[in-house]
């Protein structure tokens, strides 16, 4: 078990420093020039040519990269040149709002897709089945952008009760907060439910076939007990674990749905970055997201490797 | 607990006090603004912020004529090229210190030497700042230059407080201090500008409102949502499809004006060997063709639904400097089928790159639709926004369809676009006699002269068409009909002096 | 993209890989004998047919204009109305069942291509060789996918094509971890290392043992790679980076009709529902597959 995690913990440099390459090295080809595009309407020579300098843009690449790393390893993570600021300073400022929308949306999927996954599999091939499928479906083959906007419609616009966009701080007003919250968040949350719904469902459905099971329903134990108390509980381990590698879908649909909501998170800030070429600010971004989703996935590994040991390849 | 009641009870006794002055407005923007530093500001929309943050030395008025704001006169010398300026007496900076000509030289010479500075090609013919008295400046020309005033009306006119400045250097734009009717309060990156009244505004009585909240949403329909659903009180460019919308719902008002700015299609000329190689960019009567094939009034109605003048010139019809000498040419797909044959072209074929914003992509489609009735082979290349700055300044394209703000001197409108080597004539024209008219035009005051010159630009520019001019968008506000005073002026930047909720 | 997905499916899929001949008639019957995998197949053939078909079905050009007609909501003339420069939304949604099926297969092959050998390549070969594709993986599973979509497709430029392939490629490491997972699985079995002790190449053992065993699941996720990538497309399509005008693609279509939504839901409304449709059929089915091709049942 120790070697298995100080092997999986020596994996995670030689990882980052791939992702930290892949997405440095996919923004320098990025045709643009990214000192024209913040020197703004007056594209003036003057302007562009100091931008430049100081992103050290007409130096080969292997010495940005060395730039930017050195500068990474002292905890620097760069300027956004576009808003002059830095960027640490700016992950530190949206990273609570788009952590608070992905907790929110977990809780709601975990709301929908678990139970759906469990009337799925007891009720199994019957209607019960069919319909809870289609239901936690729906986020998935929704494109997220338009619910977004459909919703926006139906309870801003039409029915007035929550707010169209913007965020409020939990520390301002939680009220507000979580008027903006929870239509991103059901967004968002669609589509999470969909996938733990069918990971209950199989996870339940292997369960319930299993000796274990058998034994218990041979003993007399009341079938909802059976569902609930035996076969769920041990269901829930690798669905958590498998849920927690959904950080990845979680940001990828916080994306669009930040965009359409305006809500001032990683998302919003990441896809402005790559069309502003704001360098300084998607890499940071990334290599932070790529360090916090190599650490959830270390843990879910670890998790899954003590509850199955035979798991452990490798 | 103790601490935080007496909080909670000082806020409400404030609040209290406040009365029913306590009044915040919140205007929705279309993009986030970027650096507030008027020294190294770059967009249009950070314009509208500085509208309430920062006064400038001049405004302009809903006819584009000079008005006084931090200055309150101004005398040219007799050889034009030395500008004295009389300042307003008793206008503070929001930290207290005062504005005195000192601090606008101080201000005037960061515009001009500071490292990044996007004021350098605005102030270019400025050569030194002499400060006559506390109360006077006189600005030291290397040539006269006609355009000055409308330059001290925008951006370049700000002054800031020199305290301030010199302790933030390139960091000023972080915590802003400058002279206008609110002081910066905070801002939040894409999410909100905060600003709140400055007690000691030289202007104080025109101002009615406590706060000033800036919320930057870029999507117009979540735009005009939060404005129906409350929580906005005014947005700026309302999409023109949302105009009628807006019109039938008495919670709401509508103004709109004409932009000083244009949308055209700008042709590769010269800028590269495309220009030899594409007939459109070889040959003036192909231009001329494509011109012809063009129902402006179309366009007008199908991309903006009907909320653009239509326009031929680097200004409006309605605009003093345009030259009634070249009206606007009527649709002719006759013409224009017979000048390409006589070019010895009977269906040429050239790709219009366009951004990926929703009124270049709807231009786009119309102009090929239409062009192709006079034998045009129209191929739409949609680039993003970052790509096609570099394209057009590398000349890698043949057609563009490109959009520009305005500025309040016609000068602004044509100067970098049609003199050799400027940084936007991203047509590559160049014609020395050309050139000759335009620097003529900066440098008399003579407004009939200027008027007589830009007729005879026109003249020239006009038949060589390195630029299609086609319409002339009409800004548009929407905003809650609480809200009254509120002033168009064409430049399109919100001012919130004189509005007040009634 | 889905790993979680592809991770249980290989666990479903026969405990840590005991050697499934495939009966695929059994399968068919099975996947037909639910009645959502069954509509799922009837949707998806009913959308290609349509794709297929399109200049016979659609009543108008898509990319015909027409100044007078724009915005018209929905009438005899134009069953799902016009759109902001007048063109048939009904022939537009017609015509882009093409780009969006083509966006969501295309993709999925991209990334079956890629992906399976390298996955193969990383399970058999082992030592270095693995070491360096699962840290490559990992490190491109590490990027949001439509960050990196976003950004291939700004690097590429913005059009269908590239946009297929920007979420191609941002899909493949979903598959090379599970092409992966099955070899490695697989390369241990007790007849494997029998064919090997005779002298089988590697080439022959991977494809007589190791691909029979990943056809079930690599079919099930490829299923829903299909559904995630139509979604995908519409999203790159949100942004610009899609299908570019006039051509007509669901997810471009959207982009514009959100402007409209209040004067003129229908251009949204079609198009938005279409996507669904087609994903929709395309999980369902996925589902189907999955509990067909499920061991216990063989």
């Amino acid at each position: 078990m120790g070697t298995y995690l100080i092997r999986r913990i020596a994996q995670i440099v030689p990882t980052l420093l791939f992702v930290s390459i892949l997405i440095f090295g996919l923004q320098q080809l990025l045709p643009g020039d990214p000192a024209k595009v913040l020197a703004g309407e007056e594209q003036d020579p003057a302007v562009i040519a100091h931008l430049r300098e100081t992103m050290h843009l007409d130096e080969p690449f292997p010495v940005r990269y060395l730039y930017w790393l050195r500068g990474v390893l002292h905890g620097d993570l760069g300027e956004s040149l576009r808003m002059q600021q830095p960027v640490r300073a700016l992950i530190a400022d949206k990273l609570p709002v788009t952590i608070e929308l992905a907790c929110i949306a977990i809780v709601i999927a975990l709301a929908i897709g678990i139970p759906a996954g469990v009337i799925s599999a007891v009720r199994r091939g019957t209607g019960w089945d069919y319909g809870a499928n289609v239901v936690a479906l729906w986020g998935l083959s929704t494109p997220n952008f338009w619910l977004g906007i459909m919703l926006i419609l139906l309870f801003s616009v039409t029915l007035g009760w929550l707010p169209a966009s913007g965020y409020v701080s939990p520390r301002e007003d939680w009220r507000a907060n979580l008027a903006a919250m929870i239509m991103p968040a059901f967004v968002l949350g669609n589509a999470i439910a969909a996938v733990l719904m069918r990971h209950t469902r199989s996870a339940m459905l292997q369960v319930l076939s299993s000796d274990y099971v058998r034994t218990a329903r041979a003993k007399g134990v009341k079938e909802r007990d059976v569902v609930l108390k035996h076969a769920l509980r041990n269901a829930l381990i690798p669905i958590i674990t498998l849920g927690a590698l959904e950080f990845g879908t979680l940001l990828s649909g916080a994306v669009l749905t930040e965009q359409v909501f305006t809500i001032p998170g990683f998302g919003k800030l990441i896809v402005d970055a790559v069309f502003n070429r704001d360098y300084a600010v998607v890499q940071g971004v990334v290599l932070f997201t790529a360090t916090a989703y190599i650490l959830l996935n270390l843990i879910a590994d670890v998790a899954y490797a003590i509850v199955n040991p035979r798991i452990r390849v490798h | 607990m103790d601490q935080r009641i007496r909080c909670f009870l000082t806020a409400v006794a404030c609040l209290l006090a406040a009365g029913a002055s306590a009044q915040t407005l919140r205007i929705g923007l279309a993009e986030d603004p970027d650096v507030l530093d008027p020294t190294l500001a770059r967009s249009f929309v950070g314009r509208i912020v500085f509208a309430s943050l920062c006064d400038k030395l001049f405004d302009i008025d809903d006819k584009l004529n000079i008005v006084p704001q931090l200055a309150s006169g101004y005398e040219w010398s007799a050889d034009n090229k030395a500008l004295t300026i009389k300042l307003r007496q008793g206008v503070t900076f929001h930290d207290g210190e005062k504005m005195d000509a000192a601090a606008v030289k101080y201000s005037l010479e960061r515009h001009k030497t500071m490292a990044g500075s996007n004021r350098r090609g605005e102030l270019a013919p400025l050569a030194s700042v002499d400060v006559v008295d506390p109360a006077t400046v006189r600005l030291n020309l290397s040539a006269p230059f006609s355009p000055l005033l409308a330059q001290l009306a925008d951006r370049a006119g700000m002054i800031v407080s020199p305290k301030a400045a010199e302790a933030a250097g390139d960091k000023f734009g972080a915590k802003p201090v400058c002279a206008g009717p609110f002081r910066f309060v905070e801002r939040v990156a894409q999410d909100r500008i905060v600003l709140e009244r400055y007690a000691n505004y030289w202007d104080k009585d025109a101002v009615h409102f406590d706060r000033v909240v800036f919320l930057p949403i870029p999507d117009p329909t979540v735009r005009l949502a939060n404005l129906r659903s409350g929580q906005l009180d005014f947005v700026e460019r309302l999409a023109a499809s949302d105009v009628p919308q807006v019109k039938s719902d008495a919670r709401f008002k509508l103004t709109k004006i004409t932009e000083i700015g244009y949308q055209g299609i700008t042709i590769n000329v010269g800028k590269s060997d495309l220009a030899q190689k594409n007939p459109l960019g070889r040959d003036p009567r192909v231009r001329e063709a494509l011109e012809l094939a063009l129902d402006r009034d179309g366009i007008v109605q199908v991309a903006m639904d009907g909320e653009a003048d239509p326009g031929n010139q680097w200004v409006a019809p309605s605009n003093a400097f345009y030259a009634k000498s070249s009206p606007i040419p009527r649709r002719n797909v006759e013409r224009a089928k017979a000048l390409l044959k006589e070019a010895g072209v009977a269906n040429p074929s050239f790709t219009l790159m366009t951004a990926t914003t929703g009124d270049a992509q709807r231009i786009a489609q119309v102009v090929q639709a239409m062009a192709r009735e006079a034998g045009f082979d129209v191929k739409i290349q949609s680039t993003e926004f970052a790509t096609s700055l570099d394209m057009a300044d590398k000349g890698q394209f043949e057609a563009y369809v490109l959009a520009w703000s305005g500025r309040a001197d016609p000068d602004g409108n044509i100067f970098s676009f049609d003199a050799c080597k400027q940084p936007l004539n991203y047509a590559g024209y160049c014609k020395p006699e050309v050139d000759d008219l335009l620097k003529r035009s900066r440098t008399t005051l003579d407004l009939a002269e200027r008027r007589k010159l830009y007729a005879d630009i026109a003249a020239i520019v006009l038949k060589d068409r390195p630029i299609v001019y086609l319409y002339h968008r009409h800004w548009l506000w929407a905003y809650t009909g609480k809200l009254d005073g509120v002033q168009a002026i064409p430049d399109g930047l919100v001012r919130v002096k004189g509005a007040r909720f009634k | 993209m889905d790993t979680a997905v592809a991770v249980d499916a290989a666990g479903a899929s026969g405990n840590a890989g005991a050697p499934q001949v495939v009966a695929s008639r059994a399968v068919v019957r099975r996947l037909l004998r639910r009645p959502a995998a069954t509509a799922g197949v009837v949707v998806v053939a009913m959308f290609v047919a349509m794709a297929i078909f399109a200049p016979w079905i659609a009543p108008y050009d898509p990319i015909a204009t027409s100044f007078s007609t724009v915005r018209k909501a929905p009438s005899a003339l134009h069953w799902f109305g016009t759109d902001e420069i007048g063109r048939d939304v009904l022939s537009r949604i017609v015509f882009g069942a093409r780009a969006s099926l083509l966006a969501g297969v295309v993709s999925v092959l991209i990334s079956l291509a890629v992906g399976v050998p390298v996955g193969l390549l990383a399970g058999y070969a082992g030592g270095k060789t693995d070491v360096l594709i699962s840290r490559i993986t990992d490190a491109m599973l590490a990027c949001p996918f439509l960050i990196l979509a976003i950004a291939l497709a700004a690097f590429l430029g913005p059009s269908l094509t590239n946009a297929m392939i920007a979420i191609g490629i941002s899909a493949t490491p979903v598959f090379i971890r599970l092409t992966r997972g099955t070899t490695l699985a697989v390369k241990a079995e007790d007849y494997v290392l029998a064919a090997r002790a005779i002298g089988n190449g590697p080439l022959r053992i991977a494809v007589r043992h190791v691909l029979p065993n990943i056809v079930a699941p690599l079919l099930v996720q490829a299923t829903l790679a299909i559904a995630a990538a139509v979604i995908a497309e519409a999203s790159l399509s949100f942004l610009g980076l899609g299908q570019q005008p006039p051509q007509p693609s669901w997810g471009s279509m959207l982009n514009v009709a959100k402007n409209y939504i209040d004067n003129a839901p229908w251009m949204a409304i079609w198009p938005g529902l279409s996507i669904f449709l087609l994903v929709l059929s395309f999980n369902l089915v996925g589902d189907g597959l999955r509990d067909a091709l499920d061991p216990r049942h063989l």
